[in-house]
């Protein structure tokens, strides 16, 4: 892999910072004067950052405002109140042209691999178009780059001049991988980038992207709704309800241990591929929908569907907390009875990047951190023992 | 085409037999199923699992009689309580449909008609098959829109499908699909546009009104958590082909075809120790229209080389039993194929049984 350009991450900023983000979207009427009648409140008051390095997962159902958040987070969209840090600078309110040199600094995978590719340019047009954009002339030429950016992410550089629907699903993911990671960028958010592939591809996608991160250094906003995808990707994790983080931890005490009951019952909702695991498991099933966020509901968004809910969680929203370090929740009532005995089997051998990251000077390149094994040292984060699938107490589980 | 011959007497309710079914098009001859063949009974759920484009909606539409008999090519048997669904007219069929069988589909609000309200299409489906008055038809409406769990369903009924959220709509394509108590249900990805929470309580809804109507259900699904919660039993597919079917136990703890070790292998699961990396299939699935020969996953299987000469390229292998009720279509020995699978299942960090 030649070095096409030294962009690793020098100040002790994250990458990304997001303070009580807001997007509210206008609900205007029909007719010949709109006028505004409503805000969809996407996105409601969201505080998280991103560290170098690190993946962030942002996990909840569709319409709770994960993707509008990563979108926000990226200044795709203006945000309606909050801030939004790149690399320690505010660009919340910066305008296209200012931000165009941070956009180097960032990019985007999307979902849908079929619709995020102009399928009248060539694949060597797609990844290339990047350095064209930002007028960065890669040591080697603009060909020469494309093709090794093609062989690392496991395509054949013989496709230059392919076009997208020669392609398969999984293999155009690659190409919008190849695409966002061709500036090295510090942060890309991924959106939702295995939700549309088979289960035998997303394996290769996922792995890919891990390579991509411990090579390179990137930092990943990871939106996705299916929780054992993020377990596999993420550092930290945050889960939204209805545009609120309701819990946001490390990934081990989020699937050992979590708080929140909106995360109790995501987790218990999910179906494991084991029969005899899965007859044997608790399920907590939430009534109803997802509410309007037009109409979001008084209190605690969630108490509509909480079955723990009580009346104060009617009246007073609780506001997101540090209930031990590390592990931020917003609930009256956190769920701590099962406290490292959850659905989740115990031990999770793997990344803390935060902390170990702390270590690294300036002028280290992410390479040599992986290579010394830094990131990828097992179990040393894990207080517990390993625990079978367990018992949840009465009560609360049905 | 009905022939003649009295069929042999069968045994389950629902029997499969070598069904095929090819589509002619301009790029050539696609072999969307190729010799498919199950059998379950009623009050069972068999699940249908493989990727796009491995023929397992294809298979529940030819088992519904929805594959157009004019654009393709329809082989072998479905006999459904001893009556050949292939070959049968479309009126047969049509009486056959919503009274005998019935289908969920995937997406709930392209299944139902946007400009009528929801008791139209629950009472039309009633009328179709039974001589009621209009009093009659519309109490059974509202009282299957109870049963699916749809609050106030005399109000809901006059609404339309886009009054509904998705989990609703699905929960109205399920009343509407079983409102004539049929006794083969054929449920084609319910879930895959709800969210978990909703899917979960869908799959729940299923499965008690399965045990109330003792219906025989085909669920065909890409979501391995789903079939281990849901099936009796299961058929794995992969190329058109079944390559592995068996009771749920023999396909998640004793399963020797290597597709169903790689599929297993590659999906991340809560409820294991978190593998540093998943172990993935290598390569993309095969195009219908290029089949590979011989064994149709061989371009993808790391086990070939244990086969002698070049047999996985050249033969097709049969779908044979390894052991009672539990078929594989692979050409390793059997010692082979259990030494895959403990190589295979040791490294997901699990015993095999």
């Amino acid at each position: 892999m030649t070095e096409i350009m030294n962009s690793s991450h020098t100040s002790g900023d994250p990458v990304l910072r997001v303070t009580d983000l807001k997007m509210h979207f206008p609900v205007r009427s029909k007719g010949l004067f709109p006028k505004t009648i409503g805000q969809v409140k996407a996105v409601d008051g969201v505080s998280f950052d991103v560290q170098p390095g690190e993946t962030l997962g942002l996990v909840g159902e569709s319409g709770c405002g994960k993707s509008t958040t990563g979108r926000t987070a990226l200044r795709l969209l203006e945000p309606t109140d909050g801030k939004v840090e790149m690399d320690g600078i505010d660009v919340t309110r910066m305008s296209a042209k200012e931000m165009v040199p941070l956009r180097r600094k960032a990019a985007m995978i999307f979902q849908d691999p079929y619709n995020a590719l102009n399928p009248r340019h060539t694949v060597g047009a797609i990844i290339g178009a990047p350095f064209a954009v930002q007028g960065v002339e890669p040591v080697g030429g603009v060909r020469a780059a494309v093709r090794d950016l093609m062989d690392r992410v496991g395509l054949n550089p013989e496709h230059y001049n392919r076009y997208p629907a020669e392609f398969s699903g999984g293999q155009r993911q690659r190409i919008g991988i190849a695409r966002a990671v061709a500036l090295r960028p510090h942060f890309i958010v991924c959106d939702e980038p295995v939700s549309a592939l088979d289960v035998s591809i997303q394996a290769q996608v996922i792995n890919l992207l891990r390579d991509l991160q411990d090579e390179f250094g990137i930092a990943y906003l990871f939106v996705a709704h299916d929780l054992a995808v993020v377990r596999q990707i993420s550092h930290r994790v945050a889960v939204m309800y209805l545009g609120h983080v309701m819990e946001l931890t490390s990934r081990e005490d989020l699937y050992a241990r979590p708080l929140h009951p909106y995360t109790h019952a995501l987790l218990s909702a999910i179906p494991v591929p084991d029969p005899r695991a899965q007859k044997n498991r608790e399920h907590i099933l939430l009534s109803g929908d997802l509410p309007s966020p037009v109409n979001p509901p008084s209190g605690c968004v969630f108490h509509t569907r909480c079955f723990v809910a009580q009346d104060i969680c009617k009246v007073d929203k609780p506001v997101i907390r540090e209930f031990e370090p590390g592990h931020q929740v917003a609930c009256h009532f956190p769920i701590t009875e099962y406290l490292g005995s959850t659905p989740i089997v115990g031990p999770d051998p793997g990344l803390t990047a935060e902390s170990e990251l702390e270590g690294m000077q300036d002028g280290d390149s992410m390479e040599q951190a992986a290579e010394s094994d830094l990131i990828h040292e097992p179990g040393t984060n894990y207080k517990d023992g390993p625990d079978s699938l367990i018992d949840p107490g009465p009560g609360l589980w049905r | 085409m009905m022939t003649d011959l009295t069929p042999a007497p069968r045994r389950a309710y629902i029997e499969v037999e070598e069904l095929s079914v090819q589509f002619p098009t301009e790029d050539g001859l696609v072999r969307a199923v190729d010799g498919v063949t199950f059998a379950i009974d009623k009050g069972q759920t068999i699940a249908i699992v493989g990727e796009s484009g491995s023929g397992k909606s294809v298979t529940a539409q030819a088992i519904m009689g929805l594959v157009n008999s004019r654009t393709a090519d329809v082989t072998g048997h479905v006999w459904v309580d001893g009556q050949d669904i292939v070959g049968m007219t479309d009126d047969e069929l049509r009486k056959m449909r919503g009274r005998t069988m019935a289908m969920i589909f995937q997406d709930p609000m392209s299944s139902l008609h946007p400009f009528y309200r929801i008791g139209a299409q629950l009472t039309e489906a009633v009328n179709v098959h039974n001589k009621v008055s209009k009093k009659e038809a519309r109490d059974r409406a509202i009282e299957m829109l109870h049963k699916v769990g749809i609050p106030s369903p005399e109000k809901r009924i006059e609404d339309y499908p886009h009054q509904f959220s998705g989990g609703m709509r699905q929960r109205v394509m399920i009343a509407m699909a079983l409102i004539n108590s049929p006794s083969l249900l054929i449920a084609d990805e319910p879930t895959t546009a709800l969210d978990v929470t909703v899917q979960a309580q869908i799959m729940e809804l299923i499965l008690e009104l399965q045990q109330e109507y003792n219906t025989a259900v085909v669920l065909i699904t890409h979501d391995l958590g789903i079939v281990a919660d849901a099936a009796d039993q299961v058929a794995v597919m992969y190329g058109a082909r079944v390559v592995e079917s068996g009771v749920i136990d023999d396909i998640f703890y004793a399963p020797e075809m290597p597709y169903t070790l790689g599929l297993l292998a590659s999906v991340p699961r809560l409820n294991q120790v978190r593998a540093e990396r998943l172990d993935p299939i290598p390569g993309n699935p095969p195009s219908p229209i290029r089949l590979p020969s011989g064994c149709v996953f061989n371009p993808r299987c790391v086990y070939t080389d244990r086969v002698e000469g070049n047999l996985c390229a050249t033969e097709r292998p049969a779908l044979l039993p390894t052991a009672p009720g539990h078929m594989v279509r692979c050409h390793m020995s059997k010692a082979e194929r259990e030494a895959v699978a403990t190589i295979a299942l040791g490294a997901l960090g699990r015993e095999t049984t």
